[in-house]
């Protein structure tokens, strides 16, 4: 495995491999000593042409416990901003020495352009393209949901998942989906019809449109984020109605099953999608999500990198 | 291929490793067995039983995975990561003895030796092995050897133990 570019091209065995890599991870972050030296001398570029916090900390958080340089290019305050191209900023890269790429971009598709160019050398990890991807996120939310319902098993295997929110727009439901469905998890999307993309009924998944029949039939309630930045269009009437047909409300928080746990990929519109005690409630994973965030990536730059040959690391 | 240690050798060879640890350190109960995995972590248990039979308590055991200190990581495929597991005690300040299967080039001891200061800083580490074959290309040796088997650098040492391959046996291949 040279990228990551999407859930679709992970093996089953790949992927629990990535999740087993990050719990035996997962006790370095509790350790005294923060630190390995496994990817000492590597240089890893986090190149973010979209806004992100969680993100970029994390993987910034999993290259510096792993001992590789990292060097933070955000698209304001760098030349992207003065209009300088993909390909450009990759040969920029490429000259530098970077031998991986974590690149968030707002364009579907940007991190297999550089992935599959011949503009530069290194790994390019997808953070989130778009509305195509987020495939780490998708393994931290495995990760988060196999810690706390396995009992043990490998997989996911008979767990139910809703995703429950603005499906339309998010890239970390298309990619919890694909993995959810390979850990061999069942999958119900309930959303509003206007924020279902097309093509819904191809996915692997059941759709539903009522929220309290669906939430007590599952394991994992994982509310998504109303993406109002990439909203151009009206796709519910207003704030109150979305978040009583769709939002996690303390009413329905007495609805779920007794063992059932609470997820968000942040940041979240605490009063929107999810009311504000129910996000702080001893049911939600939210904050743990963030935490187990850098182990799983840490995984994964470890999976990518600490094996190459000196060969194909090429500079 | 010829068979260096028979299943009674391997028994013998463990039995004698314990009392002569236990000789060497005169507070057992400061002891702690590391086994570098996966032979190693098995050995390690066995030989933790042993202990505990000729000492009268209980010896700490578990296992320290090495693989993130690996020198040679970059040319190889990438390894799975195996599982640490440290006895509740800690290492801090107590005797702690690795456990290996096969001393060979020193490199995985080194690696140990790495991978232990993250975990905290015994009183000393010792090095605990079934066999010796030479060949160092690091200043480390073993304090207890189970047997020294002189090879040629040609030559494959295998270790088969009952806990993942039915049979206990050391064998040497000639390539």
């Amino acid at each position: 495995m040279r990228h990551l570019l999407s859930i679709a091209d992970l093996s089953k065995a790949q992927a629990l491999s990535i999740l087993d890599t990050a719990t035996e991870l997962a006790r370095v972050s509790d350790g005294a000593v923060k630190k390995l030296p496994t990817l000492r001398g590597k240089t890893i570029v986090n190149l973010f042409a979209e806004d992100s916090t969680r993100t970029r900390i994390s993987f910034e958080a999993a290259a510096k416990r792993l001992s590789a340089d990292v060097i933070n290019f955000s698209s304001k305050g760098s030349s992207a901003s003065k209009g300088e191209s993909l390909k450009d900023t990759a040969l920029t890269l490429q000259a530098m020495g970077a031998d991986a790429v974590v690149i968030r971009h707002g364009a579907s598709g940007a991190p297999a352009r550089l992935a599959s160019s011949e503009w530069m050398h290194g790994s390019v990890i997808n953070a989130g393209d778009g509305t195509h991807e987020h495939p780490s996120q998708a393994l931290l939310d495995a990760f988060t949901i196999r810690k706390h319902l396995s009992k043990g098993a490998p997989d996911l295997a008979g767990l139910r998942v809703a995703i429950v929110g603005d499906v339309l727009h998010s890239r970390v439901a298309r990619s919890n989906v694909l993995l959810l469905n390979l850990l061999g998890a069942s999958v119900v999307i309930v959303a509003p019809p206007t924020l279902l993309p097309v093509g819904i009924e191809s996915w692997p998944v059941s759709v539903s449109y009522d929220f309290d029949a669906a939430i007590g039939a599952v394991d994992v309630v994982m509310m998504l984020r109303v993406q109002q930045e990439r909203m151009n269009d009206l796709f519910y009437p207003n704030a109150r109605e979305y978040s009583r047909y769709f939002g996690l409300t303390s009413q329905r928080l007495k609805l779920m099953n007794a063992p059932a746990i609470i997820m968000h990929p942040g940041p979240m519109n605490r009063g929107l999608e999810i009311a504000a005690e129910v996000a702080d409630s001893a049911r939600s994973v939210i904050v743990e999500q963030v935490a187990n965030g850098v182990s799983v990536r840490m995984a994964i730059l470890y999976v990518l990198l600490a094996g190459q040959s000196l060969k194909e690391g090429g500079s | 291929m010829s068979v260096a240690l028979s299943s009674a050798d391997i028994a013998r060879a463990l039995v004698r490793l314990s009392h002569e640890i236990l000789e060497a350190n005169a507070l057992s109960t400061q002891i702690t067995l590391l086994g570098i995995p996966t032979r190693g972590a098995h050995l390690a248990q066995r030989i933790s039983r042993t202990m505990a039979e000729i000492a009268g308590h209980e010896i700490p055991v578990g296992m320290l995975d090495i693989t993130m200190h690996r020198d040679d990581l970059r040319m190889r495929p990438p390894r799975a990561i195996m599982a640490t597991v440290i006895p509740h005690e800690g290492v801090n300040d107590r005797d702690v003895i690795f456990i290996d299967d096969v001393l060979f080039s020193g490199r995985t001891i080194r690696a140990a030796l790495d991978a232990i200061g993250e975990v905290g800083r015994p009183r000393s580490v010792q090095l605990a092995v079934l066999v010796d074959r030479g060949h160092r290309e690091l200043p480390i040796r073993a304090d207890f050897v189970g047997k020294n088997l002189p090879t040629s650098i040609d030559q494959a040492v295998k270790v088969h133990l009952v806990e993942i391959e039915d049979v206990d046996e050391v064998l040497i291949e000639n390539n």
